[in-house]
């Protein structure tokens, strides 16, 4: 994409801007789109109508609200670090935003097409345990700094199964690049790894229930990695008011949320390319059926977009249905259950695909 | 071991199984009432915002006298033969005009005992109950169907017939008098 920008426009830097401001607004809208659904979904859930005032069923709430928290005052506390504490949301963000960077929408719609986008994700998705981190301890406040350790204990802990299994697909598809993995599974959805991936030999069947585990375990440590739902310790309602972002106020609180949900569509792409063929077709395009060439990008953004947020959706589903968990539960149920799986299943992985 | 594959198969099954009953409730009907589109009907002797038929009020004062916590204010002049006040529904003669009848909804404690003795049953309790106010004094309810000018020429007539009463039987307690000095 950047490239083509490059060549239309002439000027790296406009170029660059723009290419960089695809995500951005994919995030913005993303986030008011998600956190309507999630409104909405916790709501029929519990039986209830969620809002309904704003808009066609309530759809333009989070405008409203997003213009009355623009409207906040933004006291800050005296015993406040200042600084950390007004750059810490700033780089929360900036990690979840620069994941965005190597997520393939579509084959044409890419950020940035590196061989190592895989080991870049999960390396500046760790910038978030920093910021996190230098929110709850610049704030000076109890609540505050709990949420943070919390949340850099889960994080730190959870990525462990998570590079387990993206080790063992690594292993398997023989490359870092998510561009490249995804194109592994094109044309049908019997090539997606969930199903063994590409191919007819008799690895494709043997490979099938790890790959079922392994979607499993990645799709639970990667959900305490985002912090939400039944892993939310880090910002447990009911005993830390709201976590590492307590003391925040306005839009500085906005930028916390937003990297919530970036995050949640982040790891949900993530999970949808090494599983569910990113933004492969699971039936074939209708640009191709049609002849219509330049079509074909549009569609797998669609579908890369519908993969992320049927991801997104279970997520939210996940939330609604499991309690939260303790904090010795957490970690038990990272290191005395999801590693030795994970371990187990990579091992397998590797044998079968020396077959 | 045993226990370990266990805890794993029960950890698994049953976020399946809870999954499976939110998504049952996910297609269930909401039981949210949207309030002011819809409401909830009240039952018939349901006690909220009074009601007062001036028509047929005869200023009997028993209202005021029951309300335990003294919400209801009126006053009353008697009418003159020259000026009747007219009857009620039922064809009762009404022999007050009521100048003043007022409620002050904000202390009303919606306990209905001023219904009960109203011998026409001209107060009531509505099934009103969206009534709020900007303003203390807008909760004071005004049913007096008198204006001011009137109810001030009502107390002059009254005042001028109990002259003139009062005159003529000064005028009657002379006249023996006389007669008696004439005899």
């Amino acid at each position: 994409m950047y490239e083509f920008l490059n060549e239309l426009l002439g000027n790296q830097i406009l170029a660059m801007l723009l290419t960089a401001a695809v995500p951005l607004v994919f995030i913005l809208l993303f986030t008011l789109f998600a956190v309507w659904l999630e409104r909405k979904v916790s709501a029929h859930m519990q039986d209830r109508l969620g809002p309904m005032r704003v808009g066609w069923h309530g759809s333009l709430q989070l405008i409203a609200d997003f213009l009355k928290i623009l409207q906040k005052e933004a006291p800050v506390s005296l015993e406040a670090d200042k600084p950390l504490y007004n750059f810490a949301p700033v780089l929360v963000f900036a990690g979840s935003f620069a994941a965005f960077a190597a997520i393939p929408f579509s084959s044409k719609l890419i950020g940035s097409e590196i061989e190592l986008g895989l080991f870049y994700i999960l390396a500046v998705s760790s910038f978030m345990v920093i910021g996190i981190l230098m929110a709850g301890w610049s704030s000076n406040n109890k609540y505050s700094l709990l949420g943070a350790m919390r949340s850099a204990a889960q994080i730190v802990s959870y990525e462990i199964p998570t590079a387990l299994v993206v080790l063992g697909m690594i292993m398997l598809t023989g490359t870092l690049s998510l561009t490249k993995i995804s194109e592994m599974q094109t044309s049908s959805f019997w090539n997606w790894y969930i199903l063994g991936g590409p191919g007819l030999s008799l690895s494709k069947f043997l490979l099938i229930p790890f790959m079922i585990i392994g979607f499993i375990i990645i799709y639970i440590s990667t959900l305490a990695e985002v912090n939400r739902t039944p892993f939310d310790i880090p910002e447990a309602e009911s005993e830390l008011v709201a976590g590492y972002f307590t003391e925040y106020p306005g839009i500085k609180y906005a930028m916390f949320m937003l990297t919530e949900y970036a995050n949640m569509f982040a790891v949900s792409a993530i999970v949808s390319i090494l599983f569910f063929g990113g933004y492969q077709s699971p039936v074939g395009y209708l640009g191709n059926m049609l002849g219509i060439h330049w079509m074909i990008p549009f569609e797998q953004a669609f579908w890369f977009i519908s993969k992320g947020l049927f991801f997104v959706f279970v997520q939210i589903w996940l939330r609604w249905t499991l309690p939260r968990l303790r904090v010795d539960q957490l970690m038990a149920l990272c290191w005395k259950y999801l590693i030795p799986y994970a371990f187990l299943n990579l091992i397998i992985i590797g044998i079968i695909s020396l077959l | 071991m045993r226990q370990y594959l266990r805890n794993t198969w029960d950890g698994i099954y049953t976020a399946f199984v809870g999954m499976k009953i939110t998504f049952k409730h996910l297609f269930t009907r909401a039981v949210t009432i949207q309030y002011p589109e819809v409401k909830v009907p009240m039952v018939d002797r349901a006690r909220n915002r009074l009601y007062v038929n001036i028509e047929d009020c005869i200023g009997c004062e028993q209202c005021s006298k029951a309300c335990p916590v003294s919400c209801i204010t009126i006053d009353t002049v008697k009418s003159t033969p020259t000026d009747p006040v007219g009857t009620t529904s039922n064809g009762k003669k009404k022999a007050l005009w009521v100048t003043q009848f007022d409620i002050d909804i904000a202390k009303c404690c919606f306990c209905q005992l001023c219904v009960f003795p109203c011998p026409t049953e001209c107060i009531k309790m509505t099934s009103v109950y969206e009534y709020s106010e900007f303003e203390r004094e807008s909760l004071i309810y005004k049913f007096a169907s008198l204006s001011e000018a009137e109810s001030a020429e009502k107390k002059a007539n009254y005042e001028k017939f109990e002259a003139e009463k009062a005159a003529a039987k000064a005028a009657a307690a002379a006249k023996p008098a006389d007669q008696n000095k004439t005899e």
